[in-house]
């Protein structure tokens, strides 16, 4: 499955198993992106900052 | 299965999950809403994994309060989101960990070192991965430090935990337990003092003994029970000595290195909350 990066256009080969709320690094540019999945439409947005909160 | 950002583990539990034969829901925090007000029960048992511990905890009581037990339950994850909590419930239950102090004032966090000395270790008390964690050596880089903190804008970070630096032989032990049971633990191997492996540390099987089980699930329980990964260094006088119980518990890096399937026991634990 490919999907447009939004940050540098490239274009991205999304996992099979690809989930709602995944991160996904863009290998062109680097850019952490997020998965927008709903049905099957998909599609990538810049993803939140990692938070202070986040942790095991 | 909650999750907000899905890694890898989550995708192994749920491949586990329907192997077994059992309906997967999946609760994508980032693109899901709540409703408080009109609460009914919409699965036998919920698996925590939102890494945001906000999120985490929101929508564990969300559930709970709806009817459906959660791995890990409300209690165990309020207190092993905050290293204070944490550390009250151990020393309570007797269980052998640093010496640690907490100052809510830079004047009165200077003057901590006449009692643990130098180097200490000053930590936010939320948060996991090492981050934004110092070992502090002179009065001078404590002053710094505590100006830093004081000027960030979260409110955690002006309580100020300060913790004796133990010298251990360059590793800790990740012991995990699950339930009443201590299926595997790893060495993470470090030159940095931080030994955790999202900052570097090098994962490797660890030798279990009766020792080390028993204060790993004396911790567990403490803390309110559950999946657990309880973090342990081995002091050289004081022999082990816990420094902190996490309630999400990421475990790739344990099955590349032991080969033993933590999320199968996760997922055999929840379902046999499921059936209580």
């Amino acid at each position: 499955m490919k999907v447009k990066c939004p940050v540098c256009g490239a274009e991205i080969e999304l996992p099979e198993d690809v989930m709602d709320g995944e991160i996904i690094e863009c290998e062109s540019c680097g850019a952490q992106l997020e998965v927008k999945k709903s049905g099957d439409k998909i599609e990538l947005k810049v993803a939140e900052e990692a938070a202070e909160d986040w942790g095991e | 299965m909650i999750y907000d950002h899905p890694r890898w583990e989550e995708k192994h539990m749920i491949k586990l999950i329907e192997e077994l034969g059992h309906e997967v829901l999946h609760v994508p925090l980032r693109s899901s809403t709540l409703e408080l007000s009109n609460l009914k029960k919409i699965a036998d048992v919920a698996i925590q994994r939102a890494i945001s511990s906000v999120r985490a905890i929101t929508s564990t009581a969300f559930f709970e309060a709806s009817g459906t037990p959660v791995v890990n339950n409300l209690n165990t994850q309020i207190i092993c989101d905050n290293k204070v909590l944490t550390d009250l419930v151990l020393e309570k239950h007797g269980i052998p960990r640093p010496k640690t102090f907490v100052a809510y004032s830079m004047e009165e966090a200077m003057k901590i070192p006449e009692k643990l000395g130098f180097p200490l270790v000053i930590k936010p008390i939320q948060g996991s991965w090492g981050r934004l964690q110092a070992l502090v050596s002179d009065e001078e880089a404590l002053r710094g430090i505590l100006e830093y903190r004081e000027a960030m804008p979260s409110p955690q970070f002006k309580v100020h935990y300060m913790q004796e630096y133990i010298k251990k032989p360059q590793r800790d032990i990740r012991v995990f337990v699950v339930g009443d049971r201590v299926p595997v633990a790893i060495y993470r191997i470090s030159q940095n003092w931080r030994t955790n492996t999202a900052l570097g540390g090098r994962a490797e099987k660890a030798e279990l003994n009766a020792e080390l089980e028993e204060i790993a699930l004396k911790a567990a329980k403490a803390v309110g029970g559950g999946v657990l990964g309880v973090d342990v260094v081995e002091d050289p006088e004081r022999g082990y000595l816990v420094i902190e119980v996490n309630s999400n518990v990421d475990f790739k890096n344990t099955y590349r290195v032991t080969g033993h399937d933590l999320g199968k026991d996760i997922v055999e634990y929840a379902i046999e909350i499921a059936k209580r």
